[in-house]
């Protein structure tokens, strides 16, 4: 089988890693970096526990090749904090108490950060729109949309 | 039995030719075993269910015009086979000219998936269901494609035969889906019935598009396609001819909406059954019929 190298940068740092085709970035991330704050959900793009960043967009990275990232650069849940500084949109979630059981909780926040990057002032209709994608079985919705809020208002 | 709840992709080589003229002749020649791809939203979950094993995966993304998006004030709209849906969701242009077209592909899944998933995808991938078919089908769009003897283009009308399956040819790439310029003083709506109100698959889907036509006895002519219904989404020309021949009322898009229902061939599965999607393609058809005649009638006259 052929191996491919890739070139990706990762949560700022740059990486030049070996990858079979069938690898995921999903599986880049948690198994060839360890960066395990990226979940693992549903692995067909529904439930959004895996959504990262990818050249500043946001997608389920297990619906993504390892081998379409050469050259990209992503960031995942362990990169939104800055200097030790939490985003505001990790600092709103819990403030708001939006986490319960923090499974889906990487995913809300980097959907968050992608939002409020296009979309600075976003009403609650935009907020719920930007995490259709993002699954919380602990339903705990309202404050995950509080927190969205209260991280708008705080950008 | 054990369940493996987080399957991976099956092995495959990953092939990503420089030129079309490399993409469709590695396509021909590996007709059996190769896929092209753009998104992967599709492929990949039938790769996990194991329902497609593709030795080859042939990456099409970065090949000429399939990254393009140009409107055209004579000659519409062009839109490449890997610009993703929030792309052309926020083209001001779309926004301008075809919001129908941003309309249907803001209900498809959610923002991460549209980051990946494309129109030529939906197409491609002939599902019953897919959410941005009707809107294509009612701007009368059409394809660019690349085969082996190079490139050609097709109606729209005519692509698709059966459940994930088109006229395409081993080799045949679409780069790009074209749409004529808009109707003057068209209005359109696309009503998706799933089980919950953005995100999931469509229980029935109707895209209506409507405006004033001179030609037509009623003054008005209205495009209809309707998914999840039929084995491919279709039009049915019963309704829109009846539309078109008939003056404008309540009673005349009633009758409409239940030859739109008549037209339907839908099945029994697990998101609904063929009775219930046949009542409410009768009940959508009027829905969208009445919103758009309201929205004309509220307009200038020309």
């Amino acid at each position: 089988m052929v191996v491919h190298s890739i070139e990706v940068t990762v949560n700022g740092e740059p990486r030049q890693i070996a990858i079979p085709p069938s690898m995921t970035l999903l599986r880049l991330l948690r198994e060839s970096l360890a960066l395990t704050g990226t979940k693992n959900g549903c692995a067909a793009g529904e439930c959004g526990a895996c959504t990262v960043l990818l050249n500043g967009e946001p997608v389920n990275s297990c619906m993504v090749l390892a081998v379409e990232c050469d050259g990209a650069q992503i960031v995942t849940v362990e990169g939104l904090a800055q200097d030790s500084r939490l985003d505001p949109v990790q600092q709103a979630i819990i403030d708001a108490g939006g986490v319960q059981c923090g499974f889906c909780t990487p995913g809300i926040l980097i959907s968050s950060r992608a939002l409020l990057d296009r979309n600075p002032e976003p009403s609650e209709e935009d907020i719920r729109e930007a995490l259709v994608g993002n699954l919380c079985r602990c339903t705990g919705y309202l404050r995950i949309i509080e927190a969205v809020r209260l991280a708008a208002q705080t950008y | 039995m054990a369940i493996d709840t987080h399957p991976s992709l099956p092995e495959f080589e990953y092939i990503r030719p420089a030129t079309l003229s490399e993409a469709s002749e590695f396509l021909a020649n590996h007709a059996t075993e190769a896929r092209p791809f753009l998104g992967g939203t599709d492929v990949f979950v039938r790769m996990r269910d194991g329902a497609l094993a593709p030795r080859f995966l042939v990456d099409v993304k970065h090949l000429d015009g399939t990254g393009d998006l140009h409107f055209d004030p004579r000659s519409g709209l062009i839109i490449g086979a890997a610009v993703n849906m929030n792309r052309v969701i926020a083209s001001p242009d779309v926004q301008a000219h075809y919001p129908l077209l941003a309309q249907a592909c803001r209900t498809v899944a959610s923002y991460q998936l549209r980051t990946r998933a494309t129109i030529v995808g939906n197409l491609c991938n002939a599902s019953p269901a897919g959410d941005t078919i009707g809107a294509c089908l009612a701007f009368d769009a059409h394809l660019h494609i690349h085969g082996v003897s190079g490139p050609r283009e097709e109606p729209l009308s005519s692509f698709f035969l059966g459940p994930g399956r088109t006229v395409l040819k081993p080799g045949d790439i679409v780069t790009a889906i074209q749409f004529p310029l808009p109707p003057a003083g068209c209005t359109g709506v696309y009503l998706k019935l799933g089980r919950n109100r953005l995100s999931d698959l469509s229980i029935v889907g109707v895209t209506a598009l409507g405006g004033p036509d001179a030609a037509c006895p009623s003054g008005y002519r209205f495009r209809l396609a309707l998914a999840s219904v039929a084995p491919v989404p279709f039009v049915p020309a019963a309704a829109e001819a009846y539309l078109a021949g008939n003056a404008l009322s309540t009673e005349t898009i009633h009758q409409a909406a239940c030859l739109a229902a008549e037209a339907c061939t839908p099945i029994d599965d697990v998101r609904g059954g063929a009775r219930y999607r046949k009542q409410m393609v009768r009940n959508l058809s009027e829905r969208a019929l009445l919103t758009i005649w309201k929205t004309l009638a509220a307009q200038p006259a020309a």
